[in-house]
């Protein structure tokens, strides 16, 4: 039923209420569309790392809302993010997952020629196009861009839409967070280490960002990853406890850990989960580290980036990073009811070996298409897509917590890690940007 | 190497697949060596999987983990059951020092995997490094090349 709920914004704003949220938000097209155009198309959305294209022409291509682009390192050294699409027939411009295009692009359908920074450099029988009013015409203008670009820290994020809030408003509150793993190299520099695991789900995207701050399903989801682990953990001496396992046992973390944790939240729909402490502030120290981070950056620093481990942060509504190990999680929406995930592993610059080794472990460990944790919660997403079209009730609670007060003033500290507020704040977020109708493309 | 010595490896690694095939993980995790690994890289050149990202690299130890979870009968993920198959062409034996105990053989295959309406099918071929114990040829590490390891998967839960 097309309009059901673009043609309403009364119906669409009732999806969220305070307490709860209707299941339209998970599994209906119309709503994913929406989502896309209004949220998602005017979010600051993570495109890829500066380190993945260090030299002139260097690129990689990827996907934001479902709208091909592409990152590219100019001549001049500054970062573009283009339409992957030929101004003339729609084909795609650069192929490869990454590459270097040299001087220009090329495109391979008819031969229209694009300088690195987008602009039209040539085309074939130039002269058939006099009097045409294709150089007044987009077609005319060479690649498309999205509406803003901003590097921090080796991060890039783009906005597709023209409209939308600025960078820095957009991530008040969070930001730091960026600098604080950053921070965690010697020289204030991260690397990704590629290649990413990709994993496809057949659930909605927000499912996965939610259980991103859900503390409280580990110990009955993981039940079975972390019983493992201790059946076969109890057998060994503490010397044999290795880096896995110390990654995996604390799969079994009890409820009153999580509730003492702490979180953030932010305008937008950010969070940081786990403020106080987490279940990584607990992995051994790596020797000699916190002296080389203590003489890069001083002592009050090196101790605030070190005690700084929170479970898991959310840039809302695209990335999901852990400072320690150091890792992103990018979210790509395909349907109402088709996610994909890429998983990087970050290491810092400068830095011992042992953090990369770290982060390379957890992410194979914990988010591979193999991994015995994620396979729990895959399955559970899952069957959540199967099940909400079940009658009778079409609702999802989120009302742990929640004691019928208002929306909290942003940023707002939240004392118990377990509270449901993390979950609601996404959807305030959500809300307020399905609210708003794209503007008219003209 | 003997044409005996050569059925005895080949054996082995039909005998490995067929051991997961039949959920008989116990028996499958025996076949390794003490230092023994599973890898499964992401890409064809990876030399090291402790500082390159993989899709899987578990030792005995881990393997062990994986293998209490299949068993334990606790991981609702497992439920309907899965089931898998491993549909082998005859493997190659690539090198073979006898004096020294090692082989390797390279075997291609189709590996199927399915679980209530879903079925994955992914394309692979094996490395098998073996070495030879006293009490016979062991796996010291299985290298699973993907078809596809770049592309996004879905949930892959019993062993490639």
């Amino acid at each position: 039923m097309s309009g059901f709920y673009r043609a309403d914004a009364a119906r669409l704003a009732a999806l969220v209420q305070p307490d709860r949220v209707h299941r339209d938000v998970y599994i209906d097209e119309e709503v994913f569309d929406l989502e896309m155009e209004r949220l998602w198309a005017r979010s600051w959305l993570y495109v890829g790392h500066a380190s993945q294209v260090p030299a002139a022409g260097d690129y990689l291509t990827t996907t934001l809302a479902g709208q091909p682009v592409f990152l590219m390192r100019q001549p001049g050294g500054e970062l573009g993010v283009f339409f992957n699409r030929c101004a003339h027939k729609g084909a795609q411009l650069l192929l490869d997952e990454r590459g270097n295009a040299g001087k220009l692009l090329r495109c391979p359908y008819h031969a229209w020629n694009y300088k690195l920074d987008g602009s039209l450099l040539s085309l074939p029988l130039k002269n058939d196009y006099e009097g045409s009013g294709v150089w007044e015409s987009p077609a005319g203008k060479g690649l498309a861009k999205p509406g803003g670009v901003r590097e921090y820290r080796g991060l890039v994020f783009a906005r597709l839409s023209p409209d939308g809030p600025a960078f820095e408003d957009y991530f008040a509150g969070v930001l730091e967070i960026l600098d604080l793993i950053a921070d965690r190299s010697p020289s204030g520099e991260l690397e990704v280490v590629g290649p990413p695991l990709r994993s496809e789900m057949s659930c909605n995207w927000k499912m996965y960002l939610e259980n991103v701050n859900d503390s409280v399903h580990p110990i009955s989801t993981h039940e079975s990853a972390a019983h493992a682990a201790k059946t076969v953990g109890d057998g060994l001496s503490g010397a044999e406890q290795e880096m896995a396992m110390e990654q995996l046992l604390p799969f079994g973390a009890g409820y009153s850990f999580y509730t003492k944790m702490g979180a953030r939240v932010t305008a937008h729909g950010h969070s940081i989960h786990g403020t106080k402490f987490s279940l990584h502030s607990g992995y051994a120290a790596i020797p000699g580290y916190q002296d080389m981070l203590r003489e890069a950056h001083g002592e009050a620093r090196a101790h605030e980036v070190l005690s700084f481990s929170p479970q898991n942060t959310v840039l809302y509504p695209s990335l999901a990073l852990k400072a320690s190990p150091a890792l992103l999680r990018v979210l790509q929406p395909l349907a109402a009811g088709r996610t994909r995930l890429e998983v990087w592993a970050l290491a810092p610059r400068g830095a011992p070996e042992a953090l990369r080794r770290q982060a390379v472990n957890y992410t194979r460990l914990v988010f591979s298409p193999t991994s015995i944790v994620a396979h729990d919660d895959i399955r559970l997403f899952e069957s959540v897509q199967r099940s909400l079209h079940a009658g009778g009730n079409e609702w999802i609670s989120l009302h742990r917590g929640y004691r019928g007060e208002a929306e909290p003033a942003l940023p707002h500290e939240v004392e118990d890690g377990n509270d449901e507020l993390l979950m609601r704040n996404q959807f305030r977020a959500w809300r307020d940007a399905l609210a708003q109708p794209a503007p008219e493309v003209v | 190497m003997t044409s005996d010595e050569s059925l005895m490896l080949t054996r082995l690694v039909v005998r490995e697949a067929r051991l997961i095939d039949d959920g008989a993980y116990e028996d499958w995790l025996a076949l390794f060596a003490a230092d023994g690994s599973y890898w499964i890289p992401l890409r064809p050149e990876d030399q090291d999987p402790e500082l390159e990202p993989a899709m899987l690299y578990e030792d005995r130890l881990l393997l062990s983990v994986r293998v209490e979870r299949l068993t334990a009968g606790k991981a609702h993920s497992l439920r309907p059951q899965v089931r898998c198959l491993h549909v082998l062409q005859q493997p190659e034996i690539e090198t073979c020092d006898t004096a020294a105990g090692t082989a390797r053989l390279r075997t291609r295959y189709v590996y199927l995997e399915t679980q209530g309406d879903r079925q994955v099918v992914l394309g692979a071929v094996a490395v098998h490094d073996l070495v030879r114990e006293d009490d016979g040829w062991k796996i010291g590490r299985k290298t699973v090349h993907l078809l596809n390891p770049d592309a996004p998967l879905p949930m892959v839960q019993l062993m490639p």
